[in-house]
């Protein structure tokens, strides 16, 4: 073999920076001999990916709204992620925030209390706490893999959703259509910058960041997170509580991904629908480890990915590709970011060839 | 740099070496671990290989088993040039290796054991007869159908060995073989590689233990920091004389006030009746535990590894809660129950025996890892959060107090040597100013100069009044620093005994469970 992987004795901190930077670079290299291999115009599809969708202030705005909910779950994960504790069923648990969250809007009605839209905010976090309270409850208590039992709620969720929209919750005036009635004024979330989509989660994603931050790096909890995701057998030997920190990762997850989709129904989309995430709460795995598990790099990572959605719509818009590109745009993007990660630890090598074994 | 001593010049026999190095150097990112070394070994010798932690033996006999290659340098089998591309290219040649950690998968007899490393389909015909006809021959008493979750550590190592011997090894090399045998053990082994050098096979023998080197090897090779810096007939020189050429300074002795005030001392750490059932597969079950100790006392606890050294530790430190509160008492006051952080506000610290992520997280800077278990007894966090600055503070004190060597507190943990970390820990648990510190193998792995420095500081910790546990499987380590030492072996412990009134050979016994009924029976009769 030519080429050797060789440990470096510490992580290198310029590759932890480096290695998303080339992983994006690859995707787009990848991405674009997909297009050509499609017989689209290589050059013309990668604008129309990538720089058409952000070339108005409208759309930059758009990529904060697509970007809210990935951030607001990312973060969240993130902090899971660093300690050993693997929700994958942020999904699931957005799709519980957005039923109880959106519940309430319902029966408010027309109502306009000032606190419509405050009960609706902690209806979503406790939803999505709740449905990640059962993958916690099971790992702490009969040790079951969080990762198979928050991945198959996520399905529970879903059918669950689609027994309210189209059953006990449908519109009664909407032609059979599998929806709720749209959210009344009230139960609406404010626009912040009035001319765009921009709405109150924009603004709660950026402060979860800077509160998942704080937590991230400066108080014992989240150290305790931390060293319980890299040596368990130190975390126990400290005195930290291993099922405690595994509830509260899972709760703080579930939190977050509930309110990314209470802002999703009571904003962009005004009612609850069989589709309300198109996969915001898988996505947002991608995110958490393009932004490195940290939340500022969380922020960067789901303005990237936001993107491939907005790109995604463009591309079909414009060129008729197929909407499974975002998909796979976002997979590529993923393997790579994974494959480029083990330049954090090791270098690569070019070694001569050493001479078969053997009496020479 | 090399010196010649004594008559142990190569070619001594006037016969061509069965093995010879020329100029072997290798290098890592990190350091060079072998600089140009050459050592030769005649047929039928036993060839200490001698040095300290990190001086470059492990690298070397890599080399020559082929699981590394050389940067630079010759290999010569019997007189033939050769270059060994991997494991069983050596073993080709006629080369076999007992690992210092064994290879054997506990679930498996001892036959399947070999037979897995059989790759011809041939050679396994038979096998049972000949496992046992080599274990006869060898006086390496092993059931071929013994299950090897069974078999005590030094029964692993025959497996190990016989092993190696079904192939006809001409040399043999052993990697710190006696490191986990009792006395006894260690006398039968060194009974079989004397007989095995008689029929000509020669043995390259690694350790760093001194009086085991004068007794068996008639030739060796000292390494230090990668070179070689003598070569002699072991038997000829002092032991005082080889650690100096191995270690390169001269050493002093620990020293300890301990006088007999520790018989009317209050009793600190008071153990009693305390059984825990493990959890965990091929783990051992704590049995009927009870000691004390009292100020300014060091208590040894002796034992091969695996007889429940992990368990008593995880108990003692409060990783795994007792069963009642009453089992452990903490000056006086009951701590069955309680977990590691509340023992520690009661003056209880603890060193594990894994530095990496047991005590220390190795990816985590050293100041992060002076919070680790200092959060509470230092008052490191208020309000939740965390006070870098009385951390880093902190971290730089133990790096001042115990001189070790890194790049400040903001260096990774990874970063240091295992004589370095150990000593960050030691000095971690020790500025807490602990009433009780427990400690479990504390020089495991270093090189002297650090061990030295190590038992010098957890000593001058018991003559300030704390009482100090060691967990360790170096007996001459307890023998040096202990004043009562006692014996864990299947998760029961003996009565603590005076180191002064007890003898090696004593030990050996208990250490291989043979604990005589009258003493189990004077151990229960009196309350600790």
């Amino acid at each position: 073999m030519p080429f050797r992987l060789e440990a470096r004795g510490q992580q290198s901190v310029l590759w932890s920076w480096l290695s998303p930077v080339l992983a994006i670079v690859a995707t787009l290299i990848v991405s674009t001999a997909l297009f050509a291999a499609m017989g689209k115009p290589a050059g013309e599809a990668l604008y129309t990916f990538v720089v058409a969708p952000v070339s108005s202030l409208n759309g930059i705005a758009e990529l904060g709204v697509k970007a809210a909910p990935l951030v607001l779950i990312g973060v969240g994960l993130a902090i899971g992620f660093r300690a050993n504790v693997w929700n994958i069923g942020a999904e699931g648990q957005l799709i519980l925030g957005a039923i109880v969250g959106g519940g309430i809007g319902l029966w408010a009605g027309d109502e306009t209390g000032f606190w419509i839209l405050p009960a609706m905010i902690i209806g979503g976090a406790v939803g999505g706490a709740a449905w990640a309270a059962i993958p916690a409850l099971l790992k702490t208590r009969f040790n079951a893999s969080e990762i198979l039992t928050s991945l198959m709620l996520t399905y529970v969720a879903q059918l669950l959703l689609i027994y309210l929209v189209v059953g006990p919750w449908k519109d009664p005036e909407g032609y059979g259509f599998p929806q709720t009635r749209l959210f009344g004024e009230g139960a609406t979330m404010p626009i912040l910058i009035s001319g765009t989509r921009v709405h109150l989660g924009v603004l709660a994603a950026v402060i979860a960041v800077g509160v998942c931050w704080l937590i991230h790096a400066k108080t014992l909890l989240g150290f305790q997170l931390r060293v319980l995701g890299q040596a368990p057998r130190a975390a126990a030997y400290a005195g930290f509580s291993g099922e405690g920190l595994t509830w509260f990762a899972l709760l703080l997850s579930g939190a977050l991904a509930g309110l990314a989709g209470l802002f999703e129904v009571a904003g962009p989309i005004g009612q609850l629908t069989p589709s309300i995430s198109p996969g915001y709460g898988f996505t947002a795995i991608i995110v958490a480890f393009l932004g490195r598990l940290h939340p500022v790099g969380v922020l960067l990572g789901g303005i990237v990915l936001a993107l491939s959605y907005l790109g995604g719509e463009q591309a079909q818009i414009a060129m008729g590709l197929p909407k499974a590109i975002t998909g796979i745009y976002q997979g590529v993007l993923l393997f790579f970011l994974l494959a480029a990660d083990l330049l954090v630890g090791y270098r690569i090598r070019v070694v001569k060839r050493v001479p078969a074994g053997g009496v020479a | 740099m090399t010196q010649k001593i004594g008559n142990g010049a190569p070619g001594a026999r006037g016969e061509t070496p069965l093995l010879a190095l020329d100029g072997i150097s290798k290098r890592f990112p990190m350091t060079v671990a072998n600089d140009g070394i050459s050592l030769s070994i005649q047929p039928g010798e036993i060839h200490a290989l001698l040095g300290e932690n990190g001086a470059g033996k492990s690298t070397l006999v890599k080399i020559i088993y082929g699981v590394l290659h050389p940067d630079v340098g010759e290999i010569r089998w019997k007189g033939a040039r050769v270059s060994i591309a991997s494991p069983a290219a050596a073993r080709a040649l006629g080369i076999g290796m007992v690992f210092q950690h064994f290879s054997v998968f506990e679930a498996l007899t001892v036959a399947e054991n070999i037979a897995l490393g059989l790759n011809d389909r041939q050679e396994r015909k038979g096998l049972r007869e000949r496992i046992a006809q080599v274990s006869e021959d060898y006086g390496l008493r092993l059931d071929p159908d013994a299950t090897v979750h069974h078999l005590s550590v030094g029964e692993r190592q025959r497996v190990e060995i016989v092993r190696c011997l079904l192939q006809n090894p001409k040399l043999l090399i052993m990697d710190e073989p006696t490191s986990v045998l009792t006395p006894q053990e260690i006398e039968r082994l060194f009974m079989t590689l004397r007989r095995l050098a008689f029929e000509g096979c020669a043995i390259l023998y690694i350790s760093h233990k001194l009086e085991e080197i004068r007794s068996l090897c008639e030739r060796a090779t000292i390494l230090r920091q990668g070179k070689v810096v003598a070569e002699c007939d072991p038997r000829q020189e002092t032991a005082k004389h080889l650690a100096e050429l191995m270690i390169g300074t001269t050493l002093r002795p620990a020293y300890h006030l301990q006088e007999e005030s520790a018989e009317t001392a209050p009793s600190r750490l008071v153990v009693e009746n305390l059984s825990i059932k493990t959890d965990r597969a091929f783990g051992v079950d704590l049995d009927r535990i009870s000691f004390a100790i009292s100020a300014g006392e060091v208590l040894g606890i002796a034992g091969i590894a695996g007889n429940g050294q992990n368990e008593l530790m995880a108990a003692l430190s409060g990783e795994t809660a007792a069963d009642r509160p009453e089992t452990i008492l903490i000056d006086g006051k009951p701590a069955g129950r309680l977990g590691p952080a509340e023992r520690r506000e009661r003056g209880a610290c603890f060193v594990p025996e894994e530095r990496h992520g047991h005590g220390a997280v190795k990816d985590m800077t050293l100041s992060e890892n002076a919070l680790l278990s200092a959060y509470r007894t230092k008052g490191l966090v208020r309000g939740g959060l965390v006070d870098m600055g009385n951390t880093i503070r902190f971290a730089a004190e133990i790096i001042r107090g115990f001189s070790v060597r890194s790049d400040g507190p903001d260096a990774e943990a990874r970063s240091l040597s295992g004589g370095n970390l150990q000593r960050f820990i030691v000095g971690r648990e020790i500025l807490q100013q602990p009433g009780i510190l427990v400690v479990a193998q504390p020089t495991w792995g270093l090189d002297a100069g650090a061990a030295a420095s190590i038992r010098q500081a957890l000593l001058d910790l018991a003559d300030k009044g704390a009482a100090v546990v060691v967990i360790s499987q170096d007996l001459d380590e307890l023998m040096e620093m202990a004043d009562h030492i006692a014996v864990i072996a299947h998760g029961r412990l003996s009565a603590p005994r005076k180191v002064a009134d007890v003898t090696v050979e004593e030990i050996g016994l208990l250490m291989g469970g043979v604990a005589s009924s009258a003493q189990q029976e004077r151990r229960h009769a009196v309350p600790a």
